[in-house]
């Protein structure tokens, strides 16, 4: 039978705090000391450069490269030859300005927390799934689920996207130049989506909450996605965030279409299986 | 905490739909999650913060916004899943827009900390 392995954790008590009924946590200090960086982070200095050669690397190598690296305090570092390998750039907690001289595979650069990256080439399918802070910018196209699952950060593709952009997006905002396919922001949650050009069938089906933008024409809305008003503040927000990538909205940022939830799927709260019974 | 904000915190008046009176709790999340920030309203530390990250704007702070939890102002903190109370010493603004900053900035600090339970589990469970 197996058995619970007696670790570190459990030498520092992790495994004894109560976890129940502690919905309120008061850690916050008037007096913690104005660190930038995470504690556990490289500190790293975007001055100096490396260059990796990925030619003859498989994906672990060269994500092992890229953090040896890191360690070494390089903040500026470009992978060239990446020849669309799947699955590196991943994991990055770090600040950084990591730049692809091509293309990736599929499940690049995700999970990441920090790094500013730059993709001189497409992307295969969920591409910076998971990301939580940073920057992400694609020359090229990218394909389906792109950004899925996004929690933080900027996300931009400066051609065309595949299906199902932004799944269970919840948080930071994707950018798209070109064109989405279906059932881009499907599940959405929060955070904001702009696209440039047109969007596929059943854009925003069953999102909960956050933000889609459209320059072009919509196929067809889905689920509970119904069109919302633009403010000025909108206004003021895509203008400045289309900027600082360098894009336009073709018929100009005023005459984007905006769309949020109609919250007719929204069933939110925490009561027990049990207490629901006895209210429903 | 303005009146509007601890009606909405405090007393059941602040329930709007049928679903909400009955199940005796708000539906949704406890701020406006599609509010755009305005960045003049962005405070020093925020600026450096960016700019020692190498963005242009608030990038991952866009979503953070002060929220309250009981009837305390409260920032939700992803990394540990959790409400972070905001010190009663700190005075908030009226305006929405001035609190969501003043939360980005508390939350800044308060991740970068080494008191942030996330050194912990870093030290526990870091593979690599």
């Amino acid at each position: 039978m197996a058995t619970l392995k007696e670790d570190k954790s459990h030498e520092m008590g992790l495994h004894e705090e109560q976890l129940k009924g502690r919905t309120q946590q008061r850690f916050f200090s008037v007096d913690e000391n104005e660190n930038l960086t995470y504690f556990h982070s490289f500190d790293v200095d975007t001055s100096k450069s490396g260059t990796i050669d990925a030619l003859e690397m498989t994906p672990r190598e060269i994500n092992g490269e890229i953090r040896a690296l890191m360690e070494k305090g390089i903040g500026n570092i470009t992978v060239d030859n990446p020849m669309s390998r799947h699955g590196v750039g991943v994991g990055i907690l770090n600040r950084l300005n990591l730049t692809f001289s091509d293309s990736l595979g599929y499940f690049g650069c995700g999970l990441i927390d920090g790094p500013n990256v730059h993709i001189k080439g497409r992307v295969g399918w969920s591409c910076a799934e998971n990301m939580m802070a940073g920057t992400v910018v694609i020359d090229g196209n990218a394909g389906s689920t792109f950004g899925a699952a996004i929690r933080g950060g900027d996300l931009v593709c400066k051609g065309s996207v595949g299906a199902r952009t932004g799944i269970d997006q919840k948080g930071g905002t994707i950018i798209v130049g070109g064109k989405t396919g279906a059932f881009s922001g499907f599940m959405m949650q929060r955070g904001r989506m702009i696209i440039c050009g047109d969007a596929g069938m059943n854009l925003g089906d069953s999102m909960y909450d956050g933000t889609i933008y459209v320059g072009g024409e919509v196929e067809e809305l889905g689920v509970d996605c119904v069109p919302g008003e633009m403010t000025e503040l909108d206004v003021r927000y895509l203008t400045s965030k289309l900027d600082l990538y360098g894009m336009k909205a073709p018929k100009g940022v005023e005459k984007m279409q905006k769309y949020v939830s109609g919250k007719q799927l929204w069933n939110y709260d925490n009561l027990e299986p049990s207490e629901k019974k006895l209210v429903l | 905490m303005s009146t509007n904000e601890e009606t909405f915190v405090v007393g059941a008046d602040g329930l709007d739909t049928d679903r909400e009176q009955e199940i005796g709790q708000h539906i949704g999340y406890r701020y406006d999650v599609n509010l755009v920030p305005d960045l003049k309203f962005i405070t020093p530390f925020l600026q450096k913060y960016i700019d020692k990250m190498g963005w242009k704007d608030l990038n991952w702070l866009e979503d953070v916004h002060m929220g309250y939890e009981g009837d305390q102002a409260a920032v939700f903190d992803r990394n540990i899943n959790g409400w972070v109370t905001i010190p009663d010493t700190i005075t908030l603004p009226d305006n929405q827009q001035e609190r969501d900053m003043i939360a980005r900035e508390l939350l800044i600090k308060f991740q970068m900390s080494e008191n942030h339970p996330m050194v912990d589990l870093n030290n526990a469970y870091r593979k690599f």
